[in-house]
């Protein structure tokens, strides 16, 4: 066999490799879904979402606290974080060329990459402690503190993308810089902005570690934030390494939930993500 | 002037929020020393070595999980990385150009699953399956260290396994970016030079070389935090071992586990230098790899960063 | 200058947090004090040797007009950590606070009062097709040294003549955190194994040399149903709620039982008549024919001294439910009811409960 023939031979079986690499990545997913749904649909139904749970072995019962733990909890967390996040992206991206900047910057890239369960050990000491008390309050803190880096990087290269023009038209016309900021650039950003706070959103409301020991959990109803709290993560976890075979049922139940809003937003990110890039195309 | 001093305060009322941000980050790096001062001085350096965790006793070393965290993670990477860079090549350099956007979409897929939802995936569907063929390896495999061990389905290779799986989406996105990014003059000289299509992606991978290797360690990063698919599956018991059927056990999911029932101050403190240790290496592991990627990206030409399409790499979901 | 500006609107937003917080608490206690129609709270956690007992129990008081009591089934370890920091009102532990707890705990909030609540059986359940599975103590010692690894190893056949035992490896489980369950079933192992207590010893957390960890009772018979050749031990409750096989014990007259209500009231029969003062009570491998082996109690633990009346008043009403009323729910879970003279007992002890040295 020629030399140029055999290069030819592997260069095709290394192409047909790297379709098998995407099969063999796809497989899992697929499977994953297949069994969300297939396990969780069938155990979705209006007691799932309007009951709480039932005590251990008795069957039925629902996840209606969980449900609504974890958007007070997505809630509390977006609270802490859009305006911290937000204002700091703005000053990083006004004035970018600081030494201050690029130490921040930097610290918001170590902020991102420190594991949830650290986070949640962080908001334990802050937040737990000194009022001796699981909250959702600090759950809430906990998934704030991980979804700051995301939205100050998001603003700030949204902001970065705003054309020059626009800001120099508002200086020019005499806006001092917050005004320019404020009423003129940010506006431009927003639906950006807004799409960096939705994958944000979608980031956290998956978390479950940094929640353990912070809002911890609780099988009675309730708004109160300085309670503990129920959430969708814990309650499958809690599920699902338990014998109960209904609990087994509920957990898939609650995952294929948790799989839908994460989808939901992270599509509706997209979307929106999808109609920015349109407007930006000069 | 009425105007400048507007503009200072914005500049001092917007820095605020920097400074917060600075100030928690610190903040953790603080917290974390402090609250587990009482076994840094109790143990000192021994506490990485120490292999016994008696928390009845009061002795805690922590060798077995840092073990389990670096073992787990290393294999999830022999095992996700040559997918991932499959994937990443077919996306940008083989597949015809309708297949881009979904079969990138279903990739991200796979990062947006929440850890929980893999964990409950393992341990109904993936750990039975293990065991399976843990069960069928013929008794003179089994004398490999590799494969010593009960085949009970729960161990160190589930772990990998479901690890490598979760890690794959971050390590292929920043590939591809990586390709993308390589300029197209690199190419057409190869295939100039009379070169087979695998040769010029070698080429465009040999150029890009230094991001992709920023690419394999912000997967590594995403694997060493992970907490909840990992304690579910891999039978926690801090024991080293090479054996992939062994239950083993990390830093994350030991602290998940004992967090809550820490019952005394110094059990609390261990616990929290763990944290601290990971804390650590998941900063330097992170640092590095955006060095590494900045580095790679920095000569071009700066497309439009979207957020979904950077950002969501470097989350760190556990 | 500017660096100064920033650290004091700093140290201003720090020191807006903390009061933000205290609000929270004191609005909520004055809530709970002034509405009596509002429902008192409170947050319990621990053992998961009770929680099936808790579950139903918790939410039979709660349906009556009492309090509403969340418990957290997190391990006897957490629940006696939680309640000396402070987080939780009551913790439930199947082992008595050691000195050196009992020091944090009155350090923290001044001395504590075991309340026993309920008896129970440690089932050892396992997973395999064969019904009826005997075992001995120094069986079941050797199985978690890691000793017996195949089902079919000669001791285990030895136990139990002509049943077919499988050629499946054995699949130890034990708990993952510190565990009133594995207190009782270590001290079991430490008073029939000499060999268990001097390389492991007795308590709530050990080191074991073999096995799977799992986190609570729940996580133990969880991963002994999912895995064929399994073997763990948890609350009788759990095992049969969830159809999983228990283990019949040579107890210390040399009977095989099964674990049973029965067994473990007769167990603790003898505990019961002669209970110490501070009511710290172990008693396995007891004396009896009908003994269970493994059983032992599970206490309510509290502060002797409450700082709020109300909820004071609300731990003593739910801890005098819980030992009269709440034992009717014991026998149908497989927990055995309180005999009277414990019950006494725990009401003298309940009565030793004081707000500001009033009961």
């Amino acid at each position: 066999m020629s030399y140029v023939t055999r290069r030819k031979i592997v260069s095709r079986v290394m192409e047909i490799l790297c379709g098998v690499a995407v099969i063999l990545a796809l497989l899992p997913l697929a499977a994953i879904l297949f069994y969300v749904l297939s396990q969780g649909a069938s155990s979705l139904n209006l007691a799932f979402f309007t009951q709480m749970p039932k005590p251990v072995g008795e069957t039925g019962g629902g996840m209606a606290n969980a449900i609504v733990g974890t958007l007070i909890l997505i809630g509390l967390a977006a609270l802490f974080a859009v305006p911290v996040g937000m204002l700091c992206g703005i000053h990083l991206s006004e004035y970018s060329n600081s030494p201050f900047s690029s130490v921040v910057r930097f610290a918001a890239d170590v902020l991102n990459g420190v594991p949830s369960i650290v986070v949640g050990i962080f908001a334990y000491g802050l937040v737990v402690l000194p009022v001796r008390r699981f909250s959702a309050l600090a759950g809430g803190v906990a998934l704030g503190l991980l979804m700051i880096p995301i939205v100050v990087r998001t603003t700030e290269e949204l902001l970065r993308l705003v054309p020059g023009g626009l800001r120099e038209g508002a200086l020019a016309l005499g806006a001092t810089r917050r005004r320019a900021v404020f009423s003129v650039i940010v506006p431009a950003a927003l639906p950006g902005i807004l799409t960096g706070i939705l994958v944000a959103i979608a980031r956290v409301a998956g978390e479950t570690a940094p929640l353990l020991f912070t809002s911890f959990n609780n099988h009675f109803f309730t708004t109160n934030i300085m309670q503990p709290m129920s959430s969708l993560t814990v309650q499958v976890y809690t599920y699902a390494i338990s014998p109960y075979e209904d609990w087994h049922r509920q957990a898939w139940a609650g995952a294929f939930l948790l799989v839908l809003i994460i989808l939901s937003l992270s599509i509706a990110a997209r979307l929106a993500v999808r109609r920015l890039e349109r407007m930006n195309r000069p | 002037m009425r105007r400048s001093s507007d503009d200072r305060w914005f500049r001092i009322g917007t820095g605020v929020f920097p400074a917060l941000v600075l100030a928690i980050a610190a903040g953790i790096a603080y917290e974390l020393t402090t609250d587990s001062m009482l076994s840094i001085r109790k143990f000192g350096l021994s506490f990485w070595t120490g292999k016994t965790w008696d928390p009845v006793s009061g002795v805690f070393g922590g060798y077995p999980f840092i073990w389990g965290t670096l073992y787990s993670s290393i294999l999830a990477l022999i095992l996700s990385t040559p997918i991932a860079l499959g994937i990443a090549i077919f996306i940008s350099e083989l597949s015809p150009r309708m297949l881009r956007t979904p079969l990138t979409y279903l990739t991200e897929l796979l990062a947006a699953i929440p850890s929980i939802v893999y964990g409950l995936w393992g341990i109904f569907v993936l750990t039975p399956l293990i065991r399976k063929l843990e069960v069928l390896t013929p008794d003179w495999l089994k004398k490999v260290p590799l494969f010593s061990g009960p085949p009970v389905g729960v161990g160190m290779g589930t772990a990998a396994v479901i690890l490598s799986i979760m890690v794959v989406p971050f390590t292929s996105s920043v590939a591809r970016e990586i390709l993308k990014n390589v300029p197209v003059a690199q190419r057409e000289a190869a295939y100039a030079l009379g070169a087979t299509r695998w040769e010029a992606i070698k080429v465009a991978i040999g150029y890009g070389k230094t991001g992709m290797i920023g690419a394999i360690m912000l997967g590594l990063g995403r694997a060493l935090g992970e907490t909840m698919a990992v304690t579910m599956v891999i039978g926690n018991a801090p024991i080293v071992s090479l054996s992939l059927f062994k239950p083993q056990y990390t830093m994350a999911a030991v602290i998940a586990n004992e967090f809550t029932e820490a019952a005394d101050e110094l059990y609390l403190h261990a616990l929290i230098e763990i944290g601290l240790l990971l804390f650590i290496i998941t900063i330097v592991v992170n640092v590095l790899s955006r060095l590494l990627i900045w580095t790679a990206t920095r000569r071009f030409a700066r497309v439009i960063v979207m957020p979904a399409a950077v950002e969501e790499p470097e989350e760190a979901v556990a | 200058m500017r660096k100064l500006v920033f650290a004091a609107i700093l140290l201003a937003f720090v020191a807006c947090k903390p009061s933000e917080t205290t609000t929270g608490t004191t609005e909520t206690s004055s809530t709970a004090a002034t509405a009596t129609a509002a429902p008192v709270r409170l947050q319990g956690a621990g053992s998961t040797f009770d929680t099936p007992l808790f579950s139903k129990v918790f939410d039979a008081y709660q349906k009556q007009g009492g309090a509403e009591v969340n418990y957290q089934s997190i391990g006897s370890g957490g629940g006696v950590q939680q309640l000396i920091k402070g987080v939780v009102d009551f913790g439930a532990s199947d082992f008595p606070l050691n000195d050196e707890q009992t020091k944090a705990a009155e350090a923290a909030g001044g001395p504590v009062v075991h309340v026993p609540i309920t008896m129970g059986a440690v089932s050892i359940g396992y997973n395999l097709p064969v019904d009826g599975l005997k075992l001995d103590g120094p069986a079941l010692a050797d199985i978690y040294l890691g000793k017996i690894t195949k089902w079919n190893d000669r001791k285990i056949a030895a136990l139990n003549p002509g049943v077919k035992l499988p050629d499946t490896a054995v699949a130890v489980v034990h708990r993952a955190e510190g565990s009133g369950t594995t207190f009782i079933f270590t001290s079991y192992l430490a008073a029939i194994s000499p060999e268990w207590k001097s390389k492991v010893g007795a308590a709530g957390s050990v080191q074991w040399p073999v096995g799977i960890g799992a986190k609570g009772s729940e996580g133990v018979s969880g991963q002994v149903l999912n895995t064929p050749g399994g073997i763990g031990y948890f609350e009788m409750a759990y095992a049969n709620q969830n159809h999983i096989k228990s283990a019949l014990l040579k107890n210390a007259d040399g009977q095989f039982v099964a674990p049973s209500v029965q067994g473990a009231a007769d167990a603790g029969a003898g505990a019961a008549a002669n209970m110490p003062a501070d009511l710290k009570a172990v008693f396995v491998n007891a004396a009896g024919p009908t003994s269970y082996p493994i059983a032992g109690f599970s206490w309510i633990i509290v502060f002797q001294h409450q700082k709020d009346a109300t909820k004071g008043q609300a731990i003593v009403n739910m801890l005098k439910y819980v030992v009269h009323d709440g034992q009717q729910f014991a026998q149908a879970l497989d927990y055995a009811p309180l005999p009277k003279p414990v019950q006494d007992l725990d009401d003298k002890a309940i009565a030793s409960i004081t707000v500001g040295g009033q009961p």
